[in-house]
């Protein structure tokens, strides 16, 4: 009898171990993974926005712009990839496929992360109406200003459509969109983070072609 | 259990002690490496995507093709 319950509180311990090993790989593990992505995926976008340019289409998992918000600091900067499934999720904030592009009419979809995977979303309850969000691609720098913040469930798709809420509407507006989960550590529901493009910039003024 | 293990432990006290740290090694990697990258989508309490009550990844979206 004693054996067995000596046993039982061993394996218990052992669970708990083995439990805390794991918060530990989702909270941190799983970032050293996603810093790497976004290291190489970031040389991978200098590169090719430094060649001449044949065709702008961005295969799924491959790096498509930059992000930067300055609310969150001068440092903070994802490469959004391409799809929104496990895998691109994975290496950093995911572009919706089939969503509008970077400066186009209609809404620019952006997924990611939280808490696990470097957060690239962590602190989106922070940002207010009014906050830049900066989008750099090949050639020019769009700038999107915060509009709104919801919490919606995660079956909200609505979100996504070219005009939020509307799916049927033909959209006039070039908007962007960030979905991420909510609350922290929990998949029970969405915060979504609404911005209208207020200001274009061109990255590089001798560029040709544009 | 842990007693029995390390009674299975052959060699001296600091033999044993070594080979246990190697054993909590071993676990640690395995679990690590393989069983948790394994069990992290099972478990995703990170999702961010909004789906349709979709619970997978919407690989499939509107369209998987980028328009331009």
């Amino acid at each position: 009898m004693r054996t067995v319950i000596r046993t039982f509180g061993e394996l218990c311990i052992t669970a708990g171990l083995i439990l805390m090993l794991f918060v530990t790989y989702e909270l941190w593990g799983t970032g050293q993974y996603t810093r790497s992505q976004q290291d190489r995926l970031g040389r991978e976008l200098e590169k090719t926005w430094q060649g001449r340019v044949t065709t702008e289409k961005v295969n799924l998992g491959e790096g498509l712009a930059m992000i930067r918000i300055p609310r969150f600091g001068a440092k903070y900067h994802f490469v959004v990839i391409e799809g929104v499934g496990r895998s691109d999720l994975r290496k950093g904030p995911g572009h919706y496929p089939g969503s509008a592009l970077p400066g186009q009419v209609g809404n620019f979809v952006v997924s990611g992360h939280r808490t696990t995977y470097s957060a690239p979303f962590n602190r989106l309850g922070e940002l207010e109406s009014g906050d830049k969000i900066l989008i750099d691609t090949r050639d020019e720098q769009f700038v999107y200003t915060v509009t709104d913040r919801r919490i919606v469930k995660p079956s909200a798709v609505e979100v996504t459509a070219p005009v939020p809420f509307h799916p049927k509407r033909r959209p006039t507006d070039k908007l962007i969109t960030l979905t991420t989960c909510h609350p922290k550590y929990s998949a029970a529901q969405r915060m979504i983070i609404f911005g209208k493009l207020t200001a274009e910039v061109h990255r590089r003024p001798a560029a040709s072609g544009k | 259990m842990y007693a029995l293990i390390w009674r299975l432990l052959p060699g001296s006290r600091p033999t044993k002690i070594a080979l246990a740290a190697v054993l909590v090694l071993v676990a640690a990697v395995v679990l690590w490496y393989l069983v948790f990258p394994w069990l992290e989508p099972k478990v995703q309490f990170d999702h961010g995507v909004v789906d349709g009550g979709r619970t997978g990844a919407p690989s499939g979206g509107p369209s998987t093709a980028p328009p331009g």
